[in-house]
């Protein structure tokens, strides 16, 4: 191992931390996340192979406990971009299960109203940001979010992304991290390693032993997480965030995972090898966490089966309604790309 | 009085800003203490500590920087140091802020200063004119201002404004172009100005190119022809209405820009007025753009490329004939 790579190893032993995450709420609250979410992806996969969904669908199955875990350490007033795979985490940070619904079936009543859909949906006015397609292009649109709250004085605010390992390679991540860590920006990173951009396996992505070595290279803090491990994530993300609330600067987390489907529903992912899938980084996360809870305590078989069908209901329910609201009208549609140019109201003319 | 540079008023239109209005502030490479590669923001970052911020050379992340900070109800005006650079930065400003308030319906309000435009010695990454490329994203607003007065109020007007500008300064202009006072009123936003009312020809320019047209119809009025001026001011949006009026008043066309023609701002207004006012016209329009190569480095090269006061009135002698 190159000496560097020793430096971080060591800097980021964590046997003696504290790990502040790790609460029986918190735990429970996430693996109902994932529950959620994980109901929701099947109810969204099921409407794309029966035509009523248009243009993709792409689920975070087997992420789900890395993205819930960032979702719930954030509060009221942070900043969170989330990336293609972060369902769980986008319910834990408030997005709901009828505007997932509403925006993948382009309902006019989403907060997308049908001119973005699936993963591409947020409430920048409400912290909740809606990614783009192009990768890395959120870090620095987080970055500009926790500089407005640092002009205006607001302080133990926390801004967070994903990405995947993928998206790493990108100069807007680059950019993006080595801005915050100029500005020490309470900016949180979570890169899901999912050893496949797509189809693009990791030695055709990266040459570094390790992408948290990175961090490094930034001067900013890095830590590891097991991806599959929801206490685990819980932990270590909550650790990140905390650290980044109370003024340390930016914090890179990384965690290696397999998604468990395709880029897409589309993609059969049979560029995965089975090997790998039968490797330790292939066991299902949502299984882990359910293990886990149950062994601790945290949950009974009764309460879980009462959350599932509980949730299973209001999907079913929700995806009933949405299937009945209304598609937006092009006759109705406000065909104007303008806040305020070529509005009536306003003398600002767009001919 | 001194006069006052189209320079010094872009400075001291972003210090009025600053000084107006807490929600702005300056990022950009160099702008700090330094005050800007072209000085642009001198004693900014000392009459207003903490607003006027040294950005890494990191265009995109400028932008997404300023965007994030948009949406969080600040009003960032970003420094391209040249608006060359501004390609590194394309994709938050054409898939990020452009598209912003159309998705969500949250406002982008930003602006994005590009020192624009050749200059001797320039050559092709420090000359470019980019405002026909952002121009053509809906969402975006374009401005181009061709005199002292318009750069000042403008640049003002792009502040104030809910929607992201890009604003496209022209460095040949910085230093030779004078005002002896700013103006404390402007034109309306997205208007054109008849820069000088003729009957003969109209010749449409905005930026730089609006002082060779000047001179050039200066040059025709000792052969008696009486050329009309219109500056645009602000490319988007267009002012087709004050275009066609003037065509109508003289039947013919020339459209001047220092961009390449394929795609641009002068194929644009021709392509207006050809479907708006094909029965004003008396004759085919014309268009005179920069020469299709990159922007070359040597004077008398670059002298060349660009459309100038003897290139304009050539061009407006064959069109009187036609």
């Amino acid at each position: 191992m190159n000496p560097m790579v020793a430096a971080v190893g060591q800097k980021n032993d964590f046997s003696g931390v504290n790990r502040i995450g790790n609460t029986r709420e918190n735990a429970r609250r996430s693996y109902r996340t994932m529950l959620e979410s994980r109901i929701l992806e099947e109810k969204l996969a099921t409407l794309y192979r029966s035509g009523k969904i248009v243009g993709g669908v792409f689920l975070g199955r087997g992420q789900e406990a890395l993205s819930v875990a960032l979702g719930v350490h954030l509060r009221k007033g942070d900043i969170y971009a989330p990336l293609i795979r972060d369902q769980a985490g986008r319910l834990a940070f408030g997005d709901t299960i009828l505007d997932t619904l509403r925006t993948y079936l382009g309902s006019s009543l989403g907060s997308m109203r049908g001119r973005d859909g699936n993963i591409h949906r947020g409430r920048p006015s409400e912290g909740y940001h809606a990614m783009i397609s192009h990768l890395g292009a959120m870090v620095s649109t987080v970055c500009g979010s926790l500089m407005a709250k640092r002009f205006r004085g607001e302080t133990g605010v926390v801004g967070a992304t994903c990405i995947g390992e993928g998206g790493t390679s990108t100069g807007s991540f680059h950019e993006g991290i080595n801005l915050a860590a100029v500005e020490k920006l309470p900016l949180v990173v979570v890169v899901a390693n999912n050893q496949f951009a797509y189809s693009t396996p990791n030695n055709r992505q990266f040459a570094c032993d390790d992408l948290m070595i990175r961090a490094e290279g930034y001067g900013i803090k890095g830590r590891r997480a097991e991806g599959n491990d929801l206490l685990d994530c819980l932990a270590v993300i909550g650790e990140a965030v905390g650290e980044a609330r109370a003024g340390g600067g930016p914090q890179l987390v990384v965690a290696d995972l397999l998604r468990l489907v395709g880029h897409g529903e589309h993609d059969d992912a049979s560029y995965i090898p089975a090997a790998l899938k039968e490797s330790p980084l292939g066991r299902d996360c949502l299984e882990l966490a359910r293990t886990a809870l149950l062994e601790n305590g945290w949950i009974s078989d009764e309460e879980n089966a009462q959350w599932l069908s509980s949730i299973e209901n209001e999907v079913d329910e929700t995806s009933t309604k949405v299937l009945r609201e209304p598609a937006p009208d092009p006759a109705e549609e406000d065909w104007n790309a303008f806040s305020v140019v070529g509005r009536s109201d306003s003398d600002e003319e767009e001919t | 009085m001194s006069s006052i540079t189209y320079l010094e008023a872009i400075r001291l239109a972003q210090r009025r800003a600053l000084e107006e209005d807490p929600r702005v502030f300056i990022y950009g490479q160099d702008v700090g203490g330094f005050g800007g590669a072209f000085k642009a923001t001198k004693n900014l970052a000392k009459e207003f500590p903490g607003r006027v911020l040294d950005a890494p050379i990191s265009e995109d992340a400028m932008v997404g920087l300023a965007i994030g900070a948009a949406i969080e109800g600040m009003r960032p005006i970003v420094e391209m140091q040249f608006a060359d650079f501004s390609t590194c930065g394309f994709n938050q400003i054409v898939n990020q802020a452009a598209t912003l308030f159309y998705r969500t319906g949250t406002s982008c309000p930003l602006v994005i200063r590009l020192p624009s435009g050749g200059t001797p010695g320039g050559g092709p990454f420090h000359s470019q004119s980019m405002e026909a490329l952002y121009a053509h994203y809906p969402g975006l607003v374009v401005m181009t201002p061709a005199t002292v007065e318009d750069v000042y109020t403008m640049l003002l007007e792009a502040v104030a404004l809910d929607d992201p500008v890009i604003f496209c300064e022209h460095k040949f202009l910085y230093y030779h172009l004078k005002a002896d006072k700013l103006p404390e009123e402007a034109l309306p936003f997205g208007k054109a100005r008849i820069a000088r009312p003729g009957r003969d020809v109209t010749v449409v320019a905005y930026s730089a190119m609006l002082h060779e047209a000047l001179a050039a119809a200066e040059e025709l009025s000792s052969d008696g022809y009486d050329i009309e001026v219109v500056d645009l001011r602000c490319v988007r949006p267009i002012d087709t209405d004050t275009i066609l009026a003037s065509v109508a008043r003289t039947g013919r066309l020339l459209v001047l820009s220092e961009a390449w023609p394929w795609g641009g701002v002068a194929a644009e207004v021709i392509a207006r007025v050809a479907t708006e006012g094909f029965g004003l016209l008396d004759a085919p329009p014309q268009r005179l753009n920069a020469r299709e190569t990159p922007v070359p480095y040597h004077p008398a090269l670059w002298g060349t490329h660009r459309p100038t006061a003897s290139s304009v009135a050539n061009s407006l002698r064959q069109l009187l004939e036609l």
